[in-house]
């Protein structure tokens, strides 16, 4: 191997690695607020990257609609829950919140796709309407299972990701698409070029990691999450709404896998089935960092990336052999650090 | 026991099915399909359900079976009888070898490695040469039975069914067992099994094993009945869909799983099929009203099908009490007082900087009851913890008869004699009374897993039951004997972990605040019953908060504050040291 293949290839890694870094994140943010292992983030990942796809080529996404759709049943779920004491405050909150702002991103999305908008306007978009898939799917699919175990809300975890991912092959087909570069132009340095995409990527990940890291250490709101990951019970004595740490827990994981395929979009062919093994490389490198630890996540995505990078040009046939049998020394490491005393749950 | 009618009844059901006149065949195929995902689920309810440990790996063990059947009699010609043992053999050996990996794993890390190593083994099978690449092996010879070949799904019908049937007999049997009550006592943590002998890792590989040989079976019985084998049932969706198999079942139900699995696979079925007509055109429609179903099932019924239709059926009331004549071989008791029993000197522990056991000394002796006080945090706790081989001292030495026990686990400990209770009641809920202090005699049964499912356990359990109805009544809660843990006092199930802690057969006993929670009577009570295992050869060493209980009790108390020894003495002599005063009331005036 020639040194330029092998910088070539850590780019590409990287690349990748940066990405998975931001999945492997938003699954232990999540993870850590709500005890859900968030399977359906790959399908944030896709609805992300084709919504945005999809407008850039001037098509109607059906996501907008299945955000309005999930909204309703959203405010049916609340109405429900509060019908022995409907207060005018709380019916008007949640009809204005889970009906008339996905209505209203509806008809912005409706006006604007008929005119194949510019970059900015689809990146807003696609990301708003994922958001709001991400909050609605926190109220109707797991807020009514939150004091259950962590193995239903798994199971739960993977029912909405066998319907999200249908719902993927009826919005988008099973076509794949490519969007539009959210930076075009590249330079080169050396014997290496760097596409403004990449440079995007490395700069959103970055981003993404001090906002996070500056949001828990030293907002209310970061610090409530911390509270409720460390104790629901705890936390919730303490006067957090425990509900309120899973909707923003659910809300920056999808904005945060949407990002994410928005900026794979452009560099990889993405189908509605692409973000299963997408979050899944994402898992890797969160169950590397333990589930709990942000750095450790990110330093094992980039690892996850690089790897997976080399034994595609190596090994292709084996590469997602490799992927994920990378895991089997880290779990081994684990257990043979296994804690001293652990206690029992359920 | 629970009765074998029911399922006597629901075999002959299954047996007849096939002769019901103008019985469609797709049915059949149905009930084979169900019969194979029941055999996979079901060694999930034991692993899952019952053992607290998630697999996502579970289609990979069908893979290790239905692909060895299949290389095996297609390229070597080996009869299908004969690649049955060879199937579940590769499937337990593949067990152990992740198994060893993946089971000390806690927690989260354990679904998760099961579901990167199910991937990992997927793309495996679908990248190997010899197994056929995505093509996967056909042309697979049908199970025959002499000139009878089983080439339809009505005959291999039977040969599923027996296995789902007979599994489900074993698996039941293996639970009802010695070493069914330690897998049971796995999901409430490990260190209170740990503290009866119970070695967890082991019994967690046993159950991991257990599930990956039904897993084997399954698919050895799925390469004869589609006689081709391709990767795909063998992904990561097949192993997360056999695990809400189970879920939706009820996960600690061997039964859960059968029934599980019947709801699954109609459910896709007719998903598949009249989808379609209501709305017609639109590609996957059943997957998305599958994954709604499914989250609405989990929402209506979180803790699965099973259950929530048993409820419905009047609760079988008791079980039979056990032959309590029955006797089990017994420790040899010390000779009279004055010979030392435990010796704890220059004990010390350390968490980082905070010192919880500041170099501690003191000893218990044959036939005496100690008392260990001091105001909460003094480190009683801990140097139980140490005792019983939870926590291993930073400094110091603990011997027992003689014989230092610094670094051995817990255990060891309780094989020479000691035995103890938690000062958080670690009870398991869903067992009842008598099972829960039957672990207890853990050590004093002999009978391994093979010898439970095959019911030749039954002389060692019968006195292992014996013993612990013997100890159940001797500390007064004969009348709770098969209600369930959960459902009693917290004070009772006190009283409870002293039962199984007696069931150890020990010479020492230590209770951690065996007294909180109990009304004067009943403290009056379990002095007595101290009072008189002493009596009978026992020593006994309390943490005890009720100043009354232990000055009448205790021959001897020993005081911690801080972590340090204070003072020590017979109960007048501690009454009135200033030392102990000012500890527990701040300076005296």
């Amino acid at each position: 191997m020639n040194t330029t293949i092998m910088l070539f290839l850590l780019q590409d890694g990287i690349t990748n690695g940066a990405i998975y870094a931001l999945l492997g994140l938003a699954l232990v943010l999540v993870f850590a607020v709500t005890r859900v292992i968030l399977i359906p983030q790959g399908e944030f990942v896709t609805y992300g990257a084709l919504t945005y796809a999809s407008l850039a080529s001037g098509q109607m996404p059906g996501t907008a609609k299945l955000a309005l759709a999930m909204g309703i049943v959203a405010c049916a779920f609340d109405l429900f829950v509060a019908r022995k004491a409907l207060h005018a405050r709380l019916v008007l909150r949640s009809f204005f919140a889970n009906i008339v702002l996905p209505a209203i991103v509806l008809a912005v999305t409706l006006y604007f796709a008929a005119q194949k908008p510019p970059v900015a306007v689809c990146i807003a978009l696609s990301l708003v309407i994922v958001a709001m898939i991400g909050l609605y799917l926190y109220r109707i699919a797991f807020q009514p299972l939150a004091h259950t175990s962590v193995l239903v809300l798994l199971i739960a975890s993977v029912g909405v990701h066998l319907a999200l991912q249908g719902l993927g092959l009826l919005f988008f087909g099973a076509e794949g698409q490519r969007g539009p570069a959210v930076l075009s132009g590249a330079f080169t340095a050396g014997s290496l070029r760097f596409t403004g995409q990449s440079l995007t990527v490395y700069g959103i990940t970055i981003a993404f990691i001090v906002g996070l890291w500056l949001f828990f250490g030293l907002t209310l709101y970061g610090k409530a999450l911390r509270a409720t990951a460390v104790n629901r019970l705890g936390a919730r004595l303490a006067g957090i709404r425990t509900t309120l740490s899973g909707q923003i827990a659910f809300l920056l994981a999808s904005v945060i896998g949407a990002l994410s395929g928005i900026m794979i979009v452009p560099i990889t062919t993405l189908y509605y089935d692409s973000g299963f093994l997408i979050g899944l490389k994402g898992f890797v490198a969160a169950i590397i960092g333990g589930l709990v630890s942000y750095p450790l996540t990110a330093g094992a995505a980039l690892v996850v990336g690089i790897v997976e990078a080399f034994s595609s040009f190596y090994a292709s046939n084996y590469k997602e052999v490799i992927v994920f049998m990378l895991l089997i020394p880290v779990l081994l490491l684990r257990s043979l650090a296994a804690p001293a005393v652990e206690e029992e749950k359920d | 026991m629970q009765s074998r009618l029911p399922i006597l009844v629901f075999a002959l059901v299954m047996a007849a099915i096939p002769f019901v006149p103008s019985m469609p065949p797709f049915w059949i195929v149905l009930l084979d399909n169900i019969g194979l995902a029941a055999l996979v689920a079901m060694g999930l309810v034991l692993l899952t359900g019952v053992g607290g440990l998630t697999s996502f790996g579970q289609a990979a063990f069908v893979g290790f079976g239905a692909y060895t059947t299949a290389v095996l009699t297609t390229s070597y010609g080996l009869s299908p009888w004969l690649t049955l043992p060879l199937s579940l053999v590769v499937s337990g050996l593949f067990a152990v070898l992740l198994g060893l990996i993946t089971v000390r794993l806690s927690g989260h890390y354990l679904p998760l490695g099961t579901l990167a190593w199910g991937l990992g083994l997927f793309y495996l099978f679908s990248k190997l040469e010899f197994l056929g690449r995505n093509d996967g092996v056909s042309a697979i010879p049908p199970l025959s039975i002499g000139t009878f070949k089983m080439l339809s799904p009505g005959s291999i019908y039977y040969a599923i069914w027996v296995a789902v049937l007979v599994s489900a007999l074993l698996t039941m049997n293996l639970l009802d067992s010695r070493t069914g009550r330690a897998i049971r006592a796995l999901r409430r943590g490990h260190v209170a099994a740990e503290a009866f002998g119970v070695h967890t890792p082991r019994a967690k590989l046993l159950v991991f094993i257990h599930a990956a040989v039904l897993a084997g079976l399954s698919g050895w019985l799925y390469a004869h009945l589609q006689r081709a084998v391709t990767p795909t049932p063998f992904g990561a969706h097949a192993g997360i869909e056999y695990l809400f198999i189970a879920v939706v079942g009820g996960a600690g139900y061997v039964w859960g799983g059968v029934l599980g699995a019947a709801i699954v696979v109609i459910l896709k079925e007719v998903l598949q099929s009249y989808l379609p007509l209501i709305l017609p055109g639109s590609g996957q429609v059943e997957t998305i009203v599958f994954g709604i179903m499914l989250v609405a099932l989990l929402q209506l019924a979180p803790g699965g099908v099973w259950p929530w239709l048993m409820a419905f059926f009047p609760e079988r009331t008791g079980g039979r009490k056990p032959d309590t004549s029955l006797k089990l071989e017994t420790r040899p008791r010390l000779p009279g007082q004055g010979s030392v029993l435990l010796q704890v000197e220059k004990a010390r522990k350390q968490f980082g900087g905070v010192v919880a056991v500041n170099n501690v000394s003191f000893d218990v002796q044959a036939r005496e009851i100690v008392a260990l006080i001091g105001p909460n945090g003094a480190g009683k706790s801990t140097t139980f913890n140490l005792i019983t081989g939870v926590l291993s001292a930073t400094s110091g030495s603990i011997s027992v008869l003689g014989r230092k026990v610094d670094r051995a686990p817990p255990q060891e400990i309780v094989k020479l004699g000691i035995s103890r209770t938690f000062q958080h009641v670690k009870l398991v809920p869903d067992m009842t009374v008598l099972e829960n202090v039957a672990i207890g005699a853990h050590l004093r049964g002999q009978s391994g897993p093979l010898a439970s499912m095959l019911r030749l356990d039954r002389a060692d359990e019968a006195k292992l039951l014996a013993e612990a109805a013997r100890q159940i009544e001797r500390v007064g809660l004969a009348e709770q004997m098969h209600q369930l843990a959960g459902s009693l006092s917290l004070g009772q199930q006190r009283i409870v972990e002293i039962a199984r802690a007696l069931c150890v057969d020990p010479l020492l006993l230590l209770l951690d605040e065996p007294a909180a929670g109990l009304r004067h009577m009943e403290k009056q009570q379990l002095a007595k019953l101290l009072r008189d295992l002493r009596d009978g050869g026992m020593s006994v060493l309390l943490v005890e908060h009720d100043m009354g209980f232990v000055m009448n009790l205790a021959d001897r108390i020993v005081v911690l504050d801080f972590g340090t020894k204070i003072a020590e003495g017979t109960p007048a002599t501690i009454k009135t040291n200033p030392e102990v005063i000012k500890a527990y009331l701040g300076v005296a005036a």
